[in-house]
């Protein structure tokens, strides 16, 4: 039954945005239609869900062998739970938000083909999630990523977002290629192309290429640094609730893949964990450093993404570790930490591409530069920000803590042991504090440059709060953000099972659950909180009591104070970009200034990604132009050379066929 | 007591490593250096009791490299008007994370040494690999050539305290050798400052880089 | 129950005494005669009854940074164990939340300060999270050091006596690099010379106190309470972990907590001395010095993980 819900509720998004190829271009029906269709999938795929925890059994769903290719087989069990979730909560958000964010009435242009992609890219995720066959996994991964294509690409008249589509799609079919390769090995190693049980196989050197293929294949469809190259560009061209489901929910199908194909193997060596958590600690120090150095403040949040991808992935690397030593206690901490960092970051990342959206359609442009004061034109979308933004700090009182504390206690009881190999990792955790630290640099910055202060530019001036039916999914998903970091004990329902399932032992989840008080910490999240309530109440009874007085900033002395004299975000950062320069390589724009009376000059500064456009692009021009050499000898306009050269090739393959 | 001290003078001996690449100050890195050979010098007296050898070796290490070269260095300092600010090709703070990496990696990494069985889980042995590199990197790092003389005095001193475990089987006369040698370098490099500052008027080795072909 | 009231009253009613105690020394040093001992006691009271002056360009977001400065400390108390006096709260990780609600904190003071629109205001904010960024792993390398020597992860474990006072036989040289990283984080962490001056007078040069620029009344009265507890419960960390080294282990619980008291006054003269003695660092060399901080911290991990 629950299976059936799931299934149905998966084939329910992928044709969703269907109803607008038979209604008009301006038609409002047709996405009602659509959104009735989104909210009836989450409806079923939820309970679902919700019901296959309860029941506590994984369900399989064989669908017998019309193709050619024979049956194809859906599974789902708790692991597959924890991504479905999200999948369908955030898609039901993301189309309600749509509906006056991106209003076909207003989009003639591309409303229908993004409502369209939309349900299929929504319900290929669930598919991809519940596959359990290589071919059925790749179909699906496939008609995800091109949905993903068409979505980035809403807007393909502009350039710039033709050129992100671009990269995106090189970059997710190298992912793609890998995986197929990764298929076949492991159909070699367990003889099938449904997915083999969890801890059926053994680990042998050939696993090990598996792994670094499913790294690679996984890895850039998640946005692991280096291979995050689609990622900041995607996430910025696409329309914002399309960024989010792409960052909050699409990338985490490759941490699901990474949990999935790691999961199979009994005892894995500890290079794999090792190597996860090594490019963890890069994504997620290099990319809150690069978020930092953006002006552009969905590519900022694109760049967290690649942050957090990096803190799921200490979390998984050091799960692996636990099950190469054998440290079950270790694998849970590691694995719930990052399980539970998938489900926060899709609910807070999702929450600020939202709000990102309501400040861009209020003003008009993406420049952080050009904010200012927002939080008097748009108080509530100011609240859901400095929420999201509190979340995905990793502060208390909100979920964003919870799943980095479950990390944090899996390198303090790494740190414990008694063998060298385990407690190096503990040397990293630093990075995770570093990562908090940094973070909360950029969202400070984020927020007050844009909400706060006085508006830098008549646009943000003349901002204006978003719509009711923009607010309300953003609410709930806050409402979420708040319960699990008040109460944590709830998602110890969804995380015991999915522990559980991915090989965690019944003896280790109590320990672990001893281990880690939930209870704790969601006492002292709710404590902190009536703690600020009591202060404040304390505060405003206080100035009930006394004369208050309105005036002006202080301006240390200057009298003729505008908005312009404001710290903006570019000198907000600067401190931080010119420490982390050496990774950073920032472009600087700086005229020489002559003399006592210079003449008027400009100064500007801006950061490109150092992967994409200092390494990857220059270096495919450069193969471009060897490859534009070759023909160059190759080509000749005579019809005999041609004949010459296919007569060449007939030979050489008669020959490596007789050879062979 | 012993034992104590053989734990903690080890430490010390990094601990001045680390001040030595941190620190900005010239004089202050000669003082340091000479802390250290003085400090070093009485290793050979922990490790190997009061033996007349050992207490030879001490004695010599002590006046060698915890007086006289400090001396030297602080005289050239005087006579050439050295600067006093330290300048680095990359920067303090990277070179200071390089220090302490490096430094780690010896401490973690040392009993992976075919070391004979007293020397396993000693401090020592990690000391002075990490002081022979930590040496290394000041040498590579720092741009003035005064500087790299204090390098070259601490992968000396490293060297010095891998001796030290050996100081038993040792004759004295390589010991002697080596301290002379010591002497000497200072002494030639003393004359090779004193030509470089007269040839370009600084004492930056980065001119020398128009010596190249 | 009385030792958690004990507690409670200690951190509440002796932390304003420290900024006193530090102001006396610095006095005593310049030849001065000093304001008195009860200074910030007289200005909490005063700007309790007093109204204040809000800037226009300034939304509850400016009040939010008060209102935490003082309710974090409020819970953050509960984690530390005072002398013999236990934590009212201990539960495994709960070292974690304590420093993440400092972060907390720090987020909503320098929103609060971005919130007036003041350009000097905003650089105080930029410089506060940009050093604090690369001060928090040095945090968290002190933790895994006494995490690894407790065999515990809640401040209780790692910070009772009892443990403390094993490990420094053993593990001397690890603590003591610790203590000096530690050292640093509450200089630091309080806004104190060498990485900040808390009595300048020029905007340009400050960090911490820039951003309160523009709280007055009392806003400003919950700041300066919030930083006086802040002041204690850093400090807390660096007296509980250097009493055990100083003093007999089978002392009894009441000299034990007198002890403490006692050395968190010695820790607000030798912040005295310092501020006295140095000069603040000019803006390049602070990420130095907290890095510095870390590193020792790092290489203390290191010996005690061999």
């Amino acid at each position: 039954m629950a299976m059936a819900c799931i299934v149905g509720a998966a084939l329910l998004l992928l044709v969703s945005g269907t109803p607008g190829l038979v209604f008009s271009r301006r038609s409002n029906y047709s996405e009602r239609i659509s959104v009735a269709l989104v909210a009836l999938a989450a409806l079923y795929g939820v309970g679902g869900c919700v019901s296959l925890l309860l029941g506590g059994q994984a369900q399989q769903l064989v669908v017998a062998g019309y193709l050619p290719i024979g049956a194809l087989v859906l599974r789902a069990d708790a692991v597959a739970v924890v991504f479905l979730l999200p999948i369908f909560v955030i898609s039901l958000c993301g189309a309600l938000y749509g509906l006056r964010y991106w209003p076909q009435r207003q989009q003639p242009r591309n409303g229908r083909k993004l409502r369209l992609c939309y349900g299929i890219l929504a319900g290929s995720m669930a598919l991809v999630v519940l596959a359990a066959d290589a071919v059925l996994f790749i179909v699906v991964w496939e008609m995800m990523a091109v949905a993903g294509y068409f979505l980035i690409t809403t807007e393909d008249d502009k350039a710039a977002v033709r050129q992100a589509g671009y990269v995106y799609i090189v970059a997710t079919h190298l992912g793609t290629a890998a995986l197929l390769v990764m298929f076949i090995l492991l159909e070699q190693m367990g003889g099938s192309l449904v997915f083999p049980a969890m801890h059926s196989l053994v680990a042998t050197p050939l696993a090990g290429v598996v792994f670094v293929l499913a790294l690679f294949g996984f890895g850039s469809k998640a946005g692991l640094m280096p291979l995050h190259l689609w990622l900041p560009g995607g996430h910025g061209s696409a329309p914002a609730h399309v960024s989010a489901i792409l960052s909050g929910v699409m990338i985490k199908t490759g941490i699901y893949g990474l949990v999935r194909v790691s999961g199979f193997f009994v005892a894995p060596p500890p290079w794999w964990g090792w190597l996860l958590l090594v490019m963890g600690v890069v994504s997620a120090v290099m990319g809150v450093v690069f978020a930092i150095a953006q002006h552009d403040i969905k590519r900022l949040l694109a760049y967290h993404s690649v942050e957090n991808i990096g803190i799921i992935a200490m979390g998984l690397g050091l799960a692996l570790l636990g099950r190469s030593y054998h440290l079950p206690v270790l694998a849970a901490l590691g694995l719930a930490g990052a399980l539970l960092h998938v489900v926060n970051h899709s609910l807070f990342k999702s929450l600020l591409f939202y709000c990102a959206g309501a400040v861009i359609h209020a003003t008009g442009t993406q420049e952080i530069d050009r904010y200012g004061g927002l939080i008097k034109t748009m108080p509530k979308t100011a609240l859901l920000f400095v929420g999201a933004a509190v979340a995905i700090c990793g502060l208390p009182p909100l979920n964003g803590f919870v799943s980095e504390w479950f990390i944090y206690l899996g390198f303090f009881r790494a740190v414990q042991h008694s063998s060298i190999a385990v407690t190096l990792s503990a040397l990293l955790a630093p990075a995770l504090a570093l990562v908090g630290g940094l973070a909360v640099a950029c969202f400070v910055k984020v927020f007050g440059i844009t909400f706060l202060g006085a508006p830098r530019s008549r646009q943000a001036g003349d901002g204006h709060e978003a719509a009711a039916l923009m607010l309300w999914p953003m609410a709930f998903i806050m409402l979420v953000c708040v319960l699990i970091g008040v109460m944590p004990v709830l998602v110890k329902a969804l995380l015991g099972p999915a522990l559980a399932a991915w090989g965690i032992d019944a003896v280790t989840l109590p320990q672990m659950f001893a281990h880690a008080r939930l209870d704790a910490v969601g006492g002292c999240a709710a404590a902190l909180l009536a703690l600020v309530l009591l202060v404040a109440g304390g505060l405003r009874w206080q100035r009930r009591r006394h004369v208050q007085q309105r005036g002006a900033t202080w301006g240390c002395g200057y009298q003729f104070a505008t908005a312009r004299i404001q710290y903006t975000a570019s000198s907000f950062a600067e401190l931080l970009v010119g420490m982390f320069s050496w990774g950073l390589l920032p472009h600087r724009e700086q005229p020489r200034i002559n003399g006592v009376l210079p003449e008027p000059t400009a100064f500007c500064s801006h950061t490109p990604d150092v992967v994409l456009d200092r390494l990857v692009l220059p270096a495919a021009s450069r193969f471009a132009a060897a490859c534009a050499t070759v023909r160059h000898y190759l080509q000749h306009g005579i019809l005999g050379i041609y004949i010459l050269y296919m007569a060449a090739a007939l030979a050489l393959l008669l020959v490596v066929a007789g050879g062979w | 007591m012993n034992e104590q001290l053989l734990h903690i003078l080890p430490l010390l001996v990094t601990l001045i490593n680390f001040y030595i690449l941190a620190s900005r100050r010239l004089l202050a890195c000669v003082e340091a250096v000479a802390l250290q050979g003085a400090l070093i010098a009485f290793l050979p007296l922990l490790l190997h009791g009061t033996s007349a050898h050992a207490v030879v070796i001490a004695g010599g290490a002590f006046l060698l490299k915890g007086i006289i070269i400090p001396l030297l260095l602080i005289r050239a300092m005087r006579r050439l008007g050295i600067a006093r600010e330290i300048e680095s090709l990359i920067g303090f703070v990277p070179t200071m994370v390089i220090g302490v990496a490096i430094t780690a990696v010896a401490f973690l990494c040392a009993d992976v040494l075919p070391l004979a069985a007293q020397h396993y889980q000693s401090l020592v042995v990690p000391t002075a690999l990490a002081t022979m590199s930590c040496g290394l990197l000041l040498i590579i790092t720092r741009r003035k050539a005064l500087t790299q003389v204090l390098g070259y005095l601490v992968l000396e001193n490293g060297i010095y305290i891998f001796g030290t475990l050996l100081s038993e089987a040792l004759p004295l006369m390589v010991e002697a050798g080596v301290l002379l040698d010591l002497l000497v370098t200072v002494f030639i490099m003393g004359i090779v400052l004193h030509q470089i500052k007269r040839e370009f008027a600084t004492l930056d080795t980065s001119p020398l880089t128009e010596l190249k072909e | 129950m009385a030792d958690i009231l004990l507690h409670n009253l200690l951190l509440l009613l002796l932390a304003p005494l420290l900024p006193g105690v530090i102001g006396k020394t610095k006095a005593f040093f310049a030849g001065r005669k000093g304001a008195p001992l009860l200074q910030l006691y007289y200005d909490l009271a005063r700007l309790a009854r007093k109204g204040m002056v809000v800037s226009d360009t300034t939304s509850w977001v400016f009040f939010a940074g008060p209102v935490l400065a003082l309710a974090v400390p409020l819970l953050a108390g509960q984690f530390l164990p005072f002398g013999a006096l236990a934590a009212p709260l201990s539960f495994n990780g709960d070292a974690l939340v304590y420093v993440y609600m400092f972060g907390l904190l720090r987020f909503f003071t320098a929103s609060a300060a971005l919130d007036t629109g003041s350009p000097f205001e905003g650089m105080g904010a930029a410089r506060e999270v940009s050093y604090a960024a690369l001060l928090e792993p040095g945090i968290l390398l002190v933790l895994l050091v006494l995490g690894r020597l407790a065999g515990d992860f809640s401040l209780q474990g790692m910070l009772s006596s009892a443990t403390l006072s094993a490990s420094w036989h053993g593990s001397e040289v690890a603590l003591g690099l610790i203590t000096a990283a530690l050292l640093v984080v509450v200089l630091a962490e309080n806004a104190r010379i060498p990485v900040d001056d808390p009595n300048t007078h020029l905007e340009l040069t400050m960090i911490h106190e820039v951003m309160v620029l523009d709280h007055s009344g009392p806003a400003l009265g919950l700041i300066e309470y919030g930083s006086a507890l802040k002041l204690w419960l850093t400090g807390a960390l660096v007296i509980q972990l250097v009493v055990p080294l100083l003093l007999p282990p089978q002392l009894g619980a009441s000299a034990l907590t007198a002890a403490f008291v006692v050395g968190q006054m010695l820790l607000a003269v030798i912040i005295g001395v310092i501020e006295s003695a140095m000069a603040r660092l000019s803006l390049p060399r602070i990420p130095a010095l907290i890095i510095g901080a870390g590193l020792l911290a790092a290489f203390a991990l290191v010996l005690v993980l061999r």
